[in-house]
């Protein structure tokens, strides 16, 4: 007998052996709140919100680390584990800045929900508050340790689900906080600025670094001809952000919307995204044709390029050289659109929105510039900036119209749609490998092993006399394990897609804040109902892809091609 | 905040990691405490080889070095100043004493001056109760030291330090 029964506030509830209370509790309907705790992670215990009183123990247990007993009788909210919970929560507010209505989390924070919750209304405790420097170091995240309650989720994550481990806890008692190694600025820390902690964060300890200011003023500025792209997935997940139901694709309102706020033109990532496909994907050809090196490493997640350059340097001639999506388009942009249109590219200012806090940090790169000067993307939007910039406009999203995207980088497929879920690039890449290689067009049904939330999926496939072997991972400690078995010997594999965040960008660092598995299922799902219901499913069929090549770029990986959409990769030396 | 010493070179520490050949992350402090024994302090460059040895990250070397006092990340200065706060010599006002050693050295504890004379360290009791509030100096022990004396104690010792440079 696997399932017994506990007792819970005097209802009988079924609970799994073994499990904790907190889940039976959560089953059963009973929120017991907590500031620490993490779905699918071992507990800690640390920030004891969510204790409760068990009959027969005589202190408060930690629901969320305290495993059920048959027979058990719990009490989630007796007044005695009230006045615990509020009094951990006035200590906090304690130290804490309490300036809610100056924090970028105001209204997402859980710490300020809490306190709503349990009725905090004065001040009881007054103390030393925190006062330490927030670090604005890096081009992506910015650390502000007054406002950290330890809970420790951003350092878990780091090192848990990245695999990266560039924070963790220094000192001790009343001097502890999170820290990089040495205490020194995260943009020479090993952070790869994905901003899963971000998104963990019960405060407004971690943001991302706001271009919000830089877009206002751009707008503003007669002399700018202000354009904005916008990734794959930020369709799907604006809309949560603004009380949407998720997994709403809100593409063609976010258009109108876009264009309202006084953007000249709005173009579709997913378009460059095709483009990523065909250059990628002769890419793969002809590295299989020439002898390596492989496996090719996908290029698209500016976290894991870093992560590659940071900790797996000897895999850098396996990256592929083709820029990401985002990056693409900054190019084609202020190069053949500038042209086209007869605008001087330095008067272009080039917005994307991203679902992802790291490309802020690649539109920063050194390598990412046109003409070795002008930066390509001139500043980088999370989805939650957008619709906080929708905001600050008063557009009102959903009584926006349906409108399209702009040409000449308005068109997509749905394989470069498919791009903001992982597995999505590699479902993308084989469809049109496979026409290259064979002049035939591959049924759609055979890459369903590539779809789906596992962390790594991996899928072979006839194409030609060559079988091609294509690994798919999200999360950056998949990678590592994937990369170990690859140094290991591993030979079957020709080509991996890594997505730093696990999921891929429906869950990345710039998504909305709160989502749990479910959510990023549902977004996931809206990826391939669009995939299933259109018509334009190929990159290679896109034609306004073609007729970029046709009229400007030539062929896939054709000098021009090289020059515009191409980059290179350094090993970097920091604290890992 | 723990500063860093400016002047960072790379340390050997083959001989001691050669010890440890194998270990895994338990090593931690034990391998720690060598490298303090043999540097003196924990130099940066030490820190981030003791964690590529583990495979851990060297955040979390760090963070494991600044829990716990007996680490230092700065050399310890010509004279090593080392402060009782233990019961006793709490009861008898050893915290004005470090306050004046603070504000005299403009250090905090675990930090060492620019010139290199004096370096600043909290211990929790060094078995002198009967001399509370004590104060230990490279070695030889101040006995029940008044904070409004802690200035010409320094300066004892900083002639001490100039005497020697004449010589």
């Amino acid at each position: 007998m696997n399932v017994i029964t506990i007792e819970i506030n005097g209802q009988q509830v079924q609970a799994n052996k073994g499990e904790f209370i907190l889940e039976a509790a959560r089953r059963a309907g009973i929120n017991i709140p907590t500031l620490c705790h993490m779905e699918n992670f071992t507990p800690t215990g640390a920030c004891r919100m969510c204790v409760v009183e068990i009959d027969g123990i005589r202190n408060l247990v930690p629901s969320c680390a305290y495993p059920v007993a048959d027979g058990m009788k719990i009490q989630t909210h007796s007044p005695r584990v009230v006045r615990a919970r509020k009094t951990i929560v006035e200590l906090l507010l304690a130290s804490h800045p309490d300036d809610c209505l100056y924090c970028v989390r105001s209204g997402s924070c859980q710490l300020q929900e809490l306190a709503e919750d349990l009725g905090v209304r004065q001040r009881r405790y007054t103390g030393a508050k925190n006062n330490y420097q927030p670090d604005h170091s890096s081009p992506a995240i910015v650390r502000d340790p007054s406002k950290c309650i330890l809970c420790g989720k951003c350092v878990r994550v780091c090192e848990e689900v990245q695999g990266v481990g560039a924070i963790d806890f220094i000192n001790r008692g009343a001097a502890a906080r999170v820290a990089t190694a040495f205490d020194e600025g995260l943009n020479i820390s090993s952070c790869v600025f994905c901003g899963q902690c971000v998104k963990v964060c019960p405060t407004g300890a971690l943001r991302e670094t706001s271009h919000l200011k830089r877009i206002t003023d751009a707008l503003q500025n007669p002399d700018k001809f202000v354009v904005v792209q916008h990734a794959p997935s930020v369709s799907i997940t604006l809309g949560e952000e603004l009380g949407i139901k998720a997994g709403t694709d809100v593409c063609g309102k976010m258009h109108a919307a876009l264009r309202r706020l006084g953007f000249k033109r709005v173009f579709d990532t997913s378009f460059t995204a095709d483009l990523t496909i065909m250059e990628e994907g002769t890419e793969l050809i002809n590295r299989v044709k020439n002898g390596g090196p492989l496996p090719l490493l996908s290029s698209c997640s500016p976290g894991w390029v870093k992560f590659v350059e940071e900790f797996y340097p000897e895999f850098i001639p396996n990256v592929s050289s083709c820029k990401s999506p985002q990056q693409m388009m900054g190019a084609v942009i202020k190069s053949f659109f500038a042209e086209k249109q007869q605008i001087d590219p330095s008067k272009i200012f080039s917005v994307s929105i991203m679902p992802c806090t790291a490309k802020k940090f690649e539109a920063d790169r050194p390598e990412m510039k046109h003409d070795t000067t002008l930066p390509d993307i001139d500043a980088v939007l999370t989805t939650r900036e957008l619709a906080r910039l929708l905001k600050l406009y008063g557009i009102d999203l959903e009584k926006m119209p349906n409108e399209e995207a702009d040409s000449p980088f308005g068109q997509r497929s749905t394989a470069g749609k498919l791009f903001g879920a992982t597995g999505g690039v590699a479902e993308a890449a084989i469809r049109s490998v496979y026409y290259l290689m064979t002049g035939e067009e591959l049924g759609i049904k055979e890459l369903d092993a590539l779809r789906g939330m596992d962390p790594i999926k991996e899928a072979h496939l006839q194409i030609g006399d060559l079988n091609v072997g294509v690994a798919v991972v999200s999360g950056l400690s998949n990678a590592r394990i994937l990369l170990d078995q690859i140094k290991a010997g591993r030979k079957d594999i020709h080509f991996i897609e890594v997505m730093t965040c696990p999921g891929g960008c429906i869950n990345g660092g710039g998504q909305p804040i709160g989502t749990d598995i479910q959510g990023v299922t549902k977004r996931m799902q809206t990826l391939y109902k669009i995939d299933r219901t259109e018509e334009l499913r190929v990159s290679h069929k896109n034609e306004e892809v073609q007729r970029l090549y046709k009229e400007y770029l030539g062929e896939p990986n054709s000098h021009k091609a090289h020059e515009l959409l191409h980059t290179h990769y350094v090993k970097r030396k920091v604290t890992i | 905040m723990v500063e860093q010493s400016t002047i960072e070179q790379n340390f050997d520490l083959t001989e001691i990691l050669g010890r440890y050949k194998g270990a895994s992350r338990d090593a931690l402090i034990p391998l720690l405490q060598d490298v303090q024994d043999l540097i003196g302090y924990l130099p940066k460059s030490a820190v981030t080889q003791v964690a590529n040895f583990l495979n851990l990250p060297t955040s979390k070397v760090y963070g494991v070095a600044t829990f716990y006092n007996q680490f230092r990340f700065d050399p310890v200065g010509k004279f090593h100043i080392q402060i009782c706060r233990g019961t006793a010599c709490h009861v008898k006002g050893s915290a004005r004493v470090l306050e004046a050693l603070q504000r005299e050295l403009n250090i905090k504890p675990g930090q060492t001056t620019r010139d290199g004379v004096f370096s600043l360290e909290v211990v929790s009791c060094i078995g002198a109760c009967g001399l509370a509030p004590a104060v230990c100096i490279s070695g030889k022990v101040h006995a029940r030291v008044n904070p409004d004396e802690i200035k010409s104690l320094l300066k004892q010792y900083k002639e001490q330090k100039s005497a020697e440079v004449t010589v």
